[in-house]
């Protein structure tokens, strides 16, 4: 892992997130957004892990922030895709578009 | 006696209405709370003429005193005088007849009472303020149950109705508290400032401070009481809200206003209300006059109802802008009288709706040959609105005239002439629409199978008349029961005019 | 016995009856709701016979004037210092006179009302009416305070708006009471707006005080009250003509008479008591009232002169072309009243000049049995014939012999033949008038004469003429002994009121007035009366085709007399058209329209601009997180290259 420039596993943070924002800002089936919203989070736990081990590589706080957003994001996929189930059953679609009653 | 009281008990109703089961019981309560909340009423009356009789001449009795949020010296500051009294036993009588005539409301009813006590617990609290901040407090918790009333109750444009009426209160109300913030903050009361009415009517306010904020607070009052052009949330409100709601709004609700209009604004700023006294005149003039021609032209018995009101209490805005004693005095007078008018008037367009499920005037008729007694309480209502001797409505309106002519400049005399003529105007609506509904030949034949009122019903005209007739007979008493107020008022502004 | 102890209760015996009757009447007494309300009357009949014999003839006189008597007072509502409604009772002359009046009329149409409305459905409420009607009368004619005077005038407005609408299903009953109620009211807005003028001034609402300042020509209030002017006319002027206007209304004088001949919608009996004996002299009560006043000023007294000759003479002419007997009745109280007016109008005040006055009241007493009398009679003729349009009667003679020679008497009594009542006042009136106005006599000759023709056109046309055929309705005759009776009491005071001296009691200061008889000033008053019913023979003794002629020769003036001089067609259009649609219509319009618009436009404005700026809170979260994104880089751009 030594051989690895920081760069380059930056470059795959980065290129990472940006996958995922753009799967967030474009795409309507709210099953994709939930996996792009993955995407950027494990960009995000990519860049503490590689920051922890060439920074400080005698503490644990940036894997222990790592392990932390697994369990959140394991919680919050939970809770998405049990609201995406309702929505399915109530609307027949997952699209964001088609729930708007509560808009205005 | 403790004043609290009087918010203690509606207070008790409503939670008690909370866990009440069905219609029966949730009634039941309301009903209890009613009476009993009246009979506190006719107490409160006794106390305060006993206590008046042995020589007690403070200006406000049965006072109260707490500091509520001391960094800004808002109190909880009770107190009553005469027209406090006139106005909280007007409130119990319309809240009582209110519940009874309710007897039967099927929709949600829990809800229906809880918001009825509500409103009113507002209106008494409000009548018993001695102190702007409570005041204002009281004024909102009577304004806002109103909207769900209508909303949820009402009928016809329902929604909208209620949604006009509580934005027109709400911006009513923002007006009013713009012109107490301003007096609060402009007004040194012993080196603080001071929410209290009491230590502000003993301070002079700054006459320019006056002059800025009068408006803001007598316009908001006006909003209320229907004061032109601020009064067409009148006719809609009134016309879409369940009957014991129109009964409130008209008989109480309005004369929160006028009662406002008359403690603090001109109370308090009476130099202020002296110069704006001819705008004041020349808008209730035209309110007087047009709301009364408007009602001419209505179909639907409640909008007769609702803009008579508009023009009846037009005669309350005209007596305070007159600012003669008799006119002030006519123009309690004449909310006390409008109120138990107008409530009746209401319940009576209740009962009938109730029955023949409309209240286009063009297709009811004859109905004194179905519902005598329903009949002869609607024509009684209509001799009282159009100001028979012997019931309220005279009294009260010859006072303001009487009091009006006492203005000696000719501004004043034509406006007073002007207001007179509404009585011809007056009397052509109401014998038109009595004339319609109650003779002539019946228009259906489903009404014949009519039946007249019940003993809830009854009992509900019976308390309302009795109130009209008591003025009417024996204005003196009530006259007597004012007067101090009225007088104190005159003080204050007797030493500006001079 | 003071009269204190026991005045009261005149009114408040009707008063009762209306409570009890109007409470429980429908339900509980029904029937006896007729015999308890005439009792009660009867009560309050006599003690006001008691009260007149013991203030004519015991206490009333002080030396040789009779005074005003204050029997009891209480302050009802004051408004400032000195004004205030008070309630009480005065008894003076014309009030005294009047409270017999009214009690005895009253009770004979309460007595005459058990038989005419026996069966009706809702008799009891009929008396409780009544009941009510008497109260009001009675305390408007006591009165000592001019607002006293007003409240009771508004209850008897009332009072007649229930007893015209009684047959409440009828639309043209609901619309006559309307009509009544409204025109009166007008006129009652100029009586309110006239109190108002007067009570300033004078600062006081009593009658008696306010007479006392304003009579003293260098009193404070009266300097105010005489150079205050409005248009030139001085605030005494306009105050007491604004109240004649309310007098003018009750009593119904022209222009403001429509009411009165549509008022014969209610049952008989009632037009009897309130459209001609009682309620329609309230108007010249009330000028008698306030007479000093009026004496003080030339222009009102010449106001109530001249309307009162032109709605005699109207009324008149347009009583010959009337085919509905009431109707006919109507306009000759009309015409009488007229009468009375401007006899007060040509009166001055004191001694030698105040006999057009007392010649007013004499009438105003004489008027009252006689067309009372008349009325109750044309009530039995419709009892029996159920129609009012004379084309259905004729010969009626035969079945109705009481009520023939009642009406006869009445209407010998009416056209001034001697020595019936109705002679003795009326020539006191012209002799009022010769003294004063030598036009004004000439036309009160005139309408006397054509008086006479309409009663006996009328006369002839029931009970002569040929007989029509009504058999099948002559189930009950001439009706019941309690209407027989009450005209028969009415014939015998008609015949005999004229021989009372009137002058030694009712006099406008209070001193006996001799009353000057002089048969050779009779004799054309006589004559005109005479020829007037000898028109009337000839023309309707018997069916011929006369009338009809003459008619056609009239034409134009016939058409228009028929129809009223088309004064009913100019206030419809006036109401109608001006009223409501050029003040009601407009006014409900701009407030739907434009005041409202004007709420509804600041609504709709607010909902217009969130409109605008709402797209901004789509509620899409994509959007959110862009705008968001966004955001972040924008910051972290300027963050890290320009804040340095």
């Amino acid at each position: 892992m030594n051989g690895i420039p920081v760069n380059n596993i930056l470059f795959v943070s980065i290129a990472l997130f940006f996958i995922g924002m753009y799967g967030l800002f474009t795409r309507r089936n709210m099953i994709t957004m939930l996996m792009s919203l993955e995407l950027i989070l494990n960009s995000v736990n990519i860049n503490f892990v590689v920051f922890n081990k060439y920074l400080y590589p005698d503490k644990l706080d940036g894997l222990f922030f790592a392990i932390f957003i697994i369990t959140i994001a394991a919680a919050e996929a939970a809770v998405a895709i049990a609201i995406i189930i309702n929505l399915y059953r109530s609307h027949r679609s997952i699209d964001v578009e088609t729930a708007e009653e509560m808009k205005y | 006696m403790n004043l609290s009281l009087l918010l203690i008990v509606p207070l008790i109703t409503a939670l008690g209405i909370l866990p009440a089961k069905g219609l029966k019981q949730v009634r039941a309560i309301a009903m209890a709370g009613a009476a009993v909340q009246f009979l506190l009423c006719g107490f409160l009356l006794f106390a305060y003429l006993q206590e008046r009789a042995s020589g007690n001449t403070a200006a406000f009795l049965f006072e109260d005193d707490y500091s509520w949020y001391a960094a800004l010296n808002i109190h909880y500051h009770i107190g009553v005088d005469g027209i406090s009294i006139a106005m909280i036993l007007l409130t119990a009588f319309v809240v009582l007849a209110g519940v009874l005539v309710s007897w039967k409301m099927e929709k949600m009813n829990k809800e229906f009472f809880f918001l009825l006590i509500f409103l009113s617990l507002g209106a008494y609290g409000y009548f018993i303020s001695l102190d702007l901040f409570t005041l204002f407090f009281f004024l909102e918790v009577a304004v806002i149950p109103k909207f769900l009333l209508i909303g949820i109750w009402g009928s016809g444009k329902k929604e909208y109705s209620a949604m006009k009426l509580a934005l027109m209160l709400m911006g009513g109300s923002a007006l009013v508290f713009v012109g107490l913030a301003g007096v609060y903050f402009n007004t040194d009361v012993n080196g603080a400032h001071s929410f209290d009415i009491t230590q502000l009517s003993a301070v002079n306010i700054p006459v320019d401070v006056q002059e800025l904020f009068f408006p803001f607070a007598f316009i908001g009052f006006g909003v209320f009481t229907a004061l032109f052009p601020f009064h067409t949330w009148v006719p809609d409100g009134h016309s879409s809200a369940p009957t014991a709601a129109s009964m409130f709004l008209a008989g109480i609700s309005m004369k929160l206003g006028g009662y406002g209009c008359l403690r603090v604004a001109t109370f308090l700023m009476p130099a202020a209300a002296h110069e704006y006294s001819p705008i004041i005149v020349a808008l209730s003039c035209i309110a007087i006059l047009y709301g009364a021609f408007a009602t001419m032209m209505q179909t639907d018995l409640k909008y007769i109802n609702a803009y008579s009101s508009v023009s009846h209490c037009g005669f309350v805005l005209l007596g305070i802008g007159m600012l003669t004693k008799t006119s002030i005095d006519g123009a309690v007078l004449q909310m006390v009288s409008h109120g138990l008018m107008t409530a009746l008037f209401f319940a009576v367009i209740g009962m009938i709706y109730e029955r023949a499920h409309t209240r286009e005037v063009a297709r009811l008729g004859g109905l004194l040959k179905v519902m005598p007694f329903i009949s002869t309480v609607f024509v009684i209502a209509g001799l009282c609105s159009l100001g028979l001797p012997g019931l309220s409505g005279f009294v009260a309106e010859m006072t303001v005239f009487m009091g009006s002519w006492e203005n000696a400049d000719s501004y004043y005399r034509i406006a007073t002439i002007l207001s007179c003529a509404s009585i011809v105007v007056t009397a052509v609506y109401i014998l038109r629409a009595t004339g319609k509904v109650i003779n002539g030949p019946i228009v259906d034949k489903t009404h014949l199978s009519f039946t007249d009122a019940s003993w809830n019903e009854r009992l509900a005209a019976g308390l309302l008349i009795v109130g009209v007739l008591i003025i009417g007979i024996t204005p003196f008493l009530l006259k007597d029961l004012i007067n101090p107020g009225t007088a104190a008022i005159m003080t204050k502004i007797l030493g500006v005019i001079k | 016995m003071s009269y204190s102890s026991y005045i009261a209760l005149i009114p408040i015996l009707p008063l009762a009856g209306f409570v009890l009757l109007g409470l429980f009447g429908r339900k509980y007494l029904k029937n006896a709701s007729g015999i308890i309300g005439t009792g009660l009357l009867l009560v309050a009949a006599v003690l006001a016979l008691y009260t007149a014999y013991h203030y004519f003839f015991v206490d009333g006189k002080v030396g040789d004037q009779y005074q005003s008597i204050t029997a009891f007072k209480f302050t009802w509502l004051s408004f400032s210092d000195n004004v205030s409604i008070d309630m009480g009772i005065v008894l003076d002359p014309i009030s005294v006179m009047m409270l017999v009046v009214v009690t005895f009329v009253s009770l004979m149409v309460h007595i005459f009302s058990l038989g005419y409305m026996k069966g009706e459905e809702r008799f009891s409420t009929y008396y409780a009416f009544l009941g009510l009607f008497t109260f009001s009368m009675l305390g408007l004619v006591v009165s000592g305070n001019l607002f006293q005077v007003y409240m009771f005038w508004e209850l008897v407005g009332v009072s007649s708006y229930l007893l015209i609408g009684y047959y409440y299903d009828k639309p043209s009953a609901v619309a006559a009471s309307k009509k009544a109620f409204i025109v009166t009211r007008f006129a009652d807005l100029g009586f309110l707006i006239g109190i108002l003028v007067l009570a300033y001034y004078g600062g006081t609402l009593d009658i008696g005080t306010l007479i006392q300042k304003l009579t003293q020509q260098q009193s404070a209030e009266f300097l105010a009250i005489s150079t205050a002017s409005l248009f030139g006319v001085s605030a005494l002027s306009w105050g007491l003509c604004l109240v004649f206007m309310g007098g003018a209304g009750k009593s119904a004088m022209f222009p403001l008479h429509i009411w009165l001949p549509d008022a014969m919608e209610g049952p008989t009996p009632v037009s009897a008591l309130i459209h001609a004996a009682t309620m329609v002299v309230a108007g010249v009560y009330l000028v008698a009232r306030l007479f000093p006043l009026f004496t003080l000023t030339q222009a009102s007294l010449t106001v109530v002169t001249y309307v009162g000759l032109v709605s005699a003479l109207i009324a008149a002419v347009i009583a010959c072309t009337q085919t509905d007997i009431k109707r006919v009745l109507a306009y000759s109280t009309m015409s009488q009243i007229g009468y009375m007016m401007f006899a007060l109008g040509v009166s001055g005040y004191g001694g030698e000049n105040g006999l057009g006055y007392t010649a007013s009241m004499f009438h105003l007493f004489t008027h009252a049995f006689f067309k009372s009398l008349l009325f109750l009679c044309a009530g039995a003729v419709i009892h029996l014939v159920h129609s009012n349009e004379m084309k259905d009667m004729g010969g009626l003679r035969k079945f109705m012999p009481v009520t023939n020679i009642c009406f006869l008497i009445a209407c010998l009594a009416i056209a001034g033949v001697p020595p019936l009542a109705g002679f003795f006042s009326k020539e006191e009136i012209l002799l009022a008038a010769y003294n004063s106005n030598k036009l004004v006599y000439g036309e009160a000759l005139f309408t006397s004469g054509l008086t006479a023709f309409y009663m006996f056109r009328l006369y002839f046309s029931i009970f002569w003429n040929k007989q029509k055929d009504f058999h099948h309705h002559n189930d009950h005759g001439e009706g019941t002994m309690s209407m027989k009776i009450p005209l028969i009491i009415l014939a015998l005071c008609s015949a005999g009121a004229g021989f009372i001296h009137f002058g030694e009691f009712v006099s406008s200061d209070g001193k006996a007035l001799e009353s000057q008889f002089d048969p050779v000033f009779s004799a054309a008053p006589v004559l005109f009366g005479l020829a007037g019913i000898m028109l009337a023979w000839v023309m309707y003794k018997r069916e011929t085709d006369k009338p009809q002629k003459v008619a056609a020769s009239l034409g134009g003036l016939y058409r228009a007399a028929y129809h009223k001089f088309y004064i009913d067609e100019v206030y419809l259009f006036f109401t109608k058209k001006i009223i409501f649609n050029l003040i009601g219509r407009p006014a409900a319009w701009i407030d739907r329209n434009v005041v409202d618009g004007l709420v509804n436009a600041s609504a709709n404005i607010t909902a217009d601009i969130s409109a605008m700026i709402k797209g901004l809170q789509s509620g899409k979260v994509q959007a959110y997180a862009l705008y968001f994104f966004g955001g972040i880089v924008t910051l972290a751009v300027v963050f890290l290259y320009w804040w340095k």
